[in-house]
């Protein structure tokens, strides 16, 4: 067995971390946003270089210059964007940037017979190695990439939160071809935020917090997750969902939706949110879940069927409308969907009312920093500064500065569509605090969430989401996770 | 200058800090700074090189130039002929700012000289006012920007392409018009109107410099700039934020085309004639000059200021080429090296200021 020590203790954003791997295991990373983790696989990867410590692959002191070296030693990284071009064939992402060639001229026939070995060994022979890989799911995608890292015959392969992209039936199966991997003796280093995932697929994890190795090698099966959280946050999360649901206010129903359809996405549905409820909907990813949000919102128009709020029916696709009568929706994809990169926290914060605090079209930046802030203390947002920029947030952060957004506005109604999607532990509570807190006051809160325990734990009631039908309505309380995942698969099927 | 240093020091001061405590410390004393924020610290920086070129060819001009280059008469003529094209640039400023392009603006300038000059016009401004001259090429130019903000926001057609069309659409329809003949302005409240001077300084230039303070202030300190940047920022998160992107882009184009118009005005009071010919090669000097004063391609920040500075250095530049009568050839030269050279400077900028 060939043993495999990298240190690098010193390295700016990393400070003092230890990693050992061996071959033909799965090592599991974990650390919150922000700890390092990107950083250290970017020093594995030769994209960035560490200042001091050094790295040793079997049993040899390396250094990785560029991305290209590490590949010829045989470490390759899948990266959390996937990084694959949609314009190409899956044989031409598999062989990019090391293309088969004899004199300039491609050897195509022997990529793409190469290429199906590959897909062959990862156990997914059906995707053609001549498809445009635009043309792929997320999940067909990731076989690519794999195939890719295969292809550089790599002995340590780094994954960056492979799961985030795909439904659970998906995570099996890159668990399979994990496994598979490993197996023949191929070492994974995996990362993900999802500890129930590491409990499932990995064979040790090393912690990381704040730049330094929290816990390094600890055996899977020896470490309890409680144990875990509180390495990764530095204390124990002591309630996971802020207590139980407060239930509602108030009988007169702030949210109807009533027969509400969109052709080929999902069927018609009606329920309404009280004024203090939790209201989730559960369900794998393209089950139509986060559809039904986007058409609530009038992001999508409804093909059929009315959104009341307070009584009051929206107008169909007018997200204008929508904001205007209290509605607000914090989107699955934060960084595309909901911000501005590039502009100051408070300017993100005021997005939807900018124009609420400006006069005859004057804006009144005074009043909306102002206003940006004091959302800023109470969610207790760090960096409090609401004139940096928002990318220097964490993923954390910029999900409370999307509430934020929504706390200004003083919505009645919030969509919440994965709201602790990339964030880490210790947001998340928050979060979850803070949802309870918006219930206290009133507030009608309908989310969609892939986690089904963060549902439960959450929502007063569930819906349960599948190939575009809701498949059951009830409490919370009347229901299992377990029963929650049977009604997902048989949906799913029938 | 002294402003870019106030607000450098807390920024650096506060990046190790980190912590809740200090920050909120520092809250009562951000109000101090409020003109500085939003970006445009690094506008700043990335002027200082734009004013550092500019003094630079200045310096140019008056070694090898001398007292002519400085003199008044030489300033005002840099002044006046940067002035058209400013205007322009001062509408294409808000198009690439919210994330587009417009290419038809120098035909839309020589549609609106064309059509302000016809016969018919001139005879209406001759009974009317001569001011309806200045309306009529007003309204052409902001119907011609609406038409193509109307076909890109709610005909989805990518704006490259939309105002591409425009931009032909537009000569050949000038040309239709004109029968490809000079008309000549022969309304006289016109030309003593717009070729006068106040306090010793063209009317053009005026227009020039009210033009860019009122574009300033409208990108900067209204709603309708905070749209502008959050639709070109991100126009996916500026929709689910509930600002309506499709009305407000049809309103920037029809801005820039309203831009065309002001200038079609003012290149008529310069030549005294419409001509489908005016403006000819004026959206590339355009995209140009924005874009070397700082404003990104790719939408989400623009800067008016740079975009003045943009212009002002191209029209020294070829002032100085003109004085010390140098082939045309070479300054187009110096031109595509200016790009260049403005553009890498910008991004090391930006890389600065983010990390």
């Amino acid at each position: 067995m060939r043993g495999i020590i990298k240190h690098f203790p010193g390295a700016k954003a990393l400070d003092g971390v230890d990693l050992d791997i061996r071959a033909g295991e799965v090592h599991c990373l974990l650390g919150q946003n922000g700890a390092g983790k990107s950083t250290l696989i970017k020093v594995l990867s030769g994209a960035h270089q560490p200042t001091e410590g050094e790295i040793l692959w079997k049993g040899e002191r390396v250094t990785i210059p560029t991305t290209m070296a590490a590949l010829r030693l045989g470490i390759a990284t899948m990266y959390q964007e996937l990084d694959v071009v949609d314009g190409l064939s899956v044989a031409e992402n598999v062989f990019l940037g090391h293309e088969l060639s004899s004199g300039g001229v491609l050897r195509r026939a022997t990529a793409l017979e190469r290429t199906r070995d590959l897909l062959r060994r990862l156990g997914h022979p059906e995707i053609p190695a001549q498809r445009e890989v635009g043309r792929l799911p997320a999940a067909g995608k990731q076989i690519v990439s794999m195939a890719r890292a295969l292809s550089h015959d790599a002995q340590l392969i780094i994954m960056d939160e492979p799961s985030a992209v795909l439904d659970p039936e998906e995570v099996e199966n890159l668990f399979r071809v994990v496994r598979a991997l490993r197996d023949e003796g191929v070492a994974v280093v995996y990362i993900s935020h999802r500890l129930e995932e590491i409990r499932r697929i990995g064979d040790r994890i090393t912690v990381l917090k704040d730049g330094r190795t929290a816990a390094t090698s600890l055996e899977v099966e020896d470490t309890p997750t409680r144990e875990l959280i509180a390495l990764m946050t530095g204390h124990e999360v002591i309630s996971d969902f802020g207590g139980t649901a407060i239930g509602a206010t108030s009988d007169q129903p702030l949210l109807e939706v009533d027969g509400l359809s969109l052709d080929g996405v999902f069927e018609p549905v009606s329920f309404d949110v009280r004024p203090g409820e939790v209201v989730g909907l559960a369900g794998l990813v393209g089950a139509g879940r986060s559809e039904i949000l986007e058409t609530i919102y009038g992001a999508r128009r409804a093909t059929a069927g009315e959104v009341r709020v307070k009584g009051k029916k929206l107008r169909r696709g007018s997200i204008a409308d929508a904001v205007n009568h209290g509605v607000g929706l914090a989107p699955e994809e934060r960084k595309s969907q909901g911000l501005l990169l590039d502009e100051p926290i408070y300017r993100n914060i005021t997005l939807s009312t900018f124009a609420r605090f400006a006069r005859s079209g004057l804006l009144n930046e005074r009043a909306e920093r102002t206003a940006a802030r004091e959302q800023a203390e109470a969610l207790h947002l760090s960096p409090a500064d609401v004139q940096r920029s928002i990318r220097t947030l964490s993923g954390g952060n910029q999900q409370k500065a999307m509430l934020a957004r929504w706390l200004v506005h003083g919505c009645d109604v919030l969509l919440l569509d994965e709201p602790t999607r990339g964030v880490d532990v210790g947001a998340r509570a928050e979060i979850y605090g803070l949802v309870r807190e918006l219930s206290r006051q009133g507030t009608a809160v309908l989310m969609v969430s892939s986690e089904i325990e963060e549902v439960l734990g959450l929502a007063d009631r569930v819906l349960v989401v599948a190939d575009g039908r809701v498949v059951h309505t009830g409490a919370t309380r009347d229901i299992d996770e377990h029963q929650v995942l049977d009604l997902v698969m048989e949906g799913a099927h029938g | 200058m002294s402003e870019t240093k106030e607000t450098g020091v807390p920024a650096g001061a506060d990046t190790p800090a980190g912590e809740e405590l200090p920050s909120r410390d520092l809250s009562p004393d951000e109000e101090k700074a409020p003109k500085t924020v939003g970006g445009s610290n690094l506008s700043l920086g990335h002027s200082l090189g734009l004013i550092l070129a500019l003094a630079a060819l200045v310096v140019l001009g008056v070694v090898t130039g001398g007292d002519r280059f400085l003199s008044v008469a030489n300033l005002m003529v840099i002044l006046q002929q940067a002035a058209v094209i400013g205007v322009i640039c001062i509408g294409v400023t808000f198009v690439i700012t919210s994330g587009g392009i417009d290419l038809s603006v120098g035909s839309v300038m020589g549609l609106a000289t064309v059509w302000a000059t016809t016969l018919g016009t001139q005879a209406i401004a001759m009974d009317v006012h001569w001011s309806m001259m200045f309306f009529t090429a007003l309204a052409v130019g902001a119907a011609a920007g609406l038409l193509n903000g109307v076909i890109i926001a709610y005909g989805r057609v990518v704006p490259f392409i939309a105002t591409l069309a425009m931009l032909v659409a537009a000569r050949g329809f000038a040309e239709l018009i004109s029968g490809r003949q000079t008309q000549i302005v022969t309304v006289p409240g016109f030309t003593s109107t717009f070729r006068g001077d106040l306090l010793g300084i063209p009317i053009i230039v005026w227009m020039f410099l009210i033009v860019a303070a009122a574009g300033w202030f409208l990108l900067n300190r209204t709603t309708f700039g905070r749209r502008t940047i959050a639709v070109g920022g991100n126009p996916e998160a500026a929709r689910l934020a509930g600002i309506k992107v499709k009305r407000h882009l049809v309103m920037v184009y029809a801005l820039s085309g309203l831009c065309a118009g002001i200038a079609a005005v003012m290149m008529l009071s310069r030549t005294t004639s419409g001509s489908s010919t005016h403006g000819l090669l004026y959206e590339l000097d355009a995209i140009a000059a924005v874009v070397v004063g700082g404003t990104l391609l790719a939408g989400g920040r623009g800067t008016i200021f740079g975009t003045v500075l943009g212009v002002m250095v191209f029209a020294v530049l070829r002032n100085v080429f003109v004085q010390n009568n140098l082939d045309s050839s070479v300054q187009a030269l110096v031109t595509g090296a200016i790009i260049v050279g403005a553009v890498l400077l910008q991004q090391r900028f930006s890389s600065h200021s983010r990390t």
